[in-house]
């Protein structure tokens, strides 16, 4: 009950705009429906050994809610029978979850596509300092939040001391190989405003990152993404604790681009959460807010044919993925 | 209540209901100025801020911080565009010294 709260008072905050999402879409002459499923996103827990200011999952290393085997192996079986092209491992920190290297490895081994939103500074955790040859072995796409290419900023979001074990990291990272012309490995990097305010354009903040990252610190790396802060969870807490939820909330909605619709995530992906519950995004994970009810509800039960078109289910907090250029895990959806 | 009021930002559009024709005029050529064009956005949202301070407009401080962030840039970058604002309104001020010399120059022996 309390996880739909935020949903009602966002409304309640921009009272004078047209903050119901569905009806915007239908202002526009829009329907919000999957197109295919091609990734399966799985969120193996919440536990991390960071606690980001603007997590939407208030992932920390407090948190107890770990995926385990026997969901893990429920996952696989339905990577064997409905051949998911893309496996996206999510948390928390992923690599914390005892069973990551198994799913990593049996999904590889279907030929799936593998990629991890890893933080980077796991891999000083104990028993993690290997993660980068593992990655590599396992021809692993990595995504890694880095939210600025100066300390300031990045430790303001990610904690003191993040942005130089990150620095470290992905040296480690590049010297196996990852953000190497040629080398087949990938090493995508996710740019996160540390604060209110929307993404730059994306071509514009990666060209920054990319001289900033390799004349500063003899970094590289493959792509940027910019993803827009979501109004849940920790980062809804500093909107309300700052004063700039009703602000914030005006920029999305004010931003809604209906070009950002059809290239939404939640229309090619569909998201598991730690006990096998199935969802339309990772974001409405976090609010509890599950499939349409008249689809199977858990993983165990998935049929792909069911979800190639399901209408997904939306929140107040989707103006979040279409405001501006637009927001996804593969960052901006639009070229605006 | 204060002269400023950071809700009436939001109201700007109120100025258009009174000659409303000028109000989208002004609105199309304002537009129109933000889009990338020869310069980019972040250029001229930097360009922006430092106007800003040179008419020292509390709300459009307010708009082009956010529109500078929003294109990307940082504290360095903005602090820098304030500065230099500052410093020709300094300049613009400083070289009337000669208005002065010329004035003090003229009645002297």
């Amino acid at each position: 009950m309390p996880q739909v709260l935020p949903v009602l008072n966002y409304q309640l905050a921009v009272a004078d705009s047209p903050a119901n999402f569905e009806e915007t879409l239908a202002a526009h002459g829009l329907e919000l429906r999957a197109s295919t499923v091609e990734t399966l996103q799985v969120n193996v827990g919440k536990l991390c050994n960071q606690a980001c200011k603007h997590c939407h999952v208030d992932a920390s290393p407090a948190r107890t809610e770990i995926m385990t085997r026997d969901i893990v192996k429920l996952i696989i079986a339905a990577l064997r029978r409905f051949r998911f092209p893309t496996l996206d491992i999510t948390g928390g920190a992923p690599e914390l979850n005892p069973s990551f290297r198994y799913l990593v490895a049996e999904a590889r081994a279907l030929g799936t596509k593998v990629v991890v939103r890893h933080n980077l500074t796991v891999m000083f955790e104990q028993g993690q300092g290997d993660l980068p040859d593992f990655f590599r072995d396992h021809e692993v796409e990595v995504v890694s939040s880095l939210p600025y290419f100066l300390e300031q900023q990045t430790d303001a979001q990610r904690g003191h001391g993040v942005f130089q074990k990150s620095i470290e990291a992905l040296h480690r990272l590049n010297a196996v190989g990852y953000g190497g012309e040629g080398s087949g490995l990938v090493l995508n990097l996710v740019y996160n405003p540390v604060g209110a305010f929307l993404p730059p354009s994306q071509a514009a903040i990666e060209a920054d990152f990319r001289r900033e990252l390799l004349a500063r610190y003899e970094v590289s790396f493959n792509h940027l993404y910019t993803i827009t802060n979501m109004p849940i969870k920790r980062f809804l807490d500093y909107l309300r604790r700052s004063g700039n939820e009703e602000r914030y909330m005006r920029k999305l909605v004010e931003a809604f681009n209906p070009g950002a619709v059809e290239g939404l995530m939640c229309r090619t992906l569909v998201s598991v959460d730690w006990t096998g519950r199935l969802y339309d995004c990772d974001f409405n994970q976090m609010l509890e807010l599950g499939v349409a009810p008249e689809l199977p509800q858990s993983i165990a039960d998935f049929d792909a044919s069911k979800f190639f078109s399901r209408r997904v289910m939306t929140g107040t907090h989707c103006f979040g993925c279409t405001a501006g250029a637009g927001s996804s895990c593969g960052g901006a959806v639009t070229n605006g | 209540m204060s002269y400023y009021e950071e809700q009436d930002l939001n109201r700007f559009s109120e100025i258009g209901k009174h000659r409303p024709d000028l109000f989208e005029k002004f609105m199309a050529w304002y537009q129109a100025c933000q889009e990338d064009g020869a310069l980019t956005r972040r250029e001229k949202a930097l360009i922006g801020l430092a106007v800003s301070h040179a008419v020292q407009c509390p709300y459009c401080i307010d708009s082009y911080s956010q529109s500078c962030l929003e294109a990307g840039s940082n504290m360095e970058q903005m602090t820098e565009a304030i500065h230099l604002a500052s410093a020709i309104r300094g300049g613009a001020s400083l070289i009337h010294g000669l208005q002065a010399h010329n004035s003090v120059n003229k009645v002297s022996m």
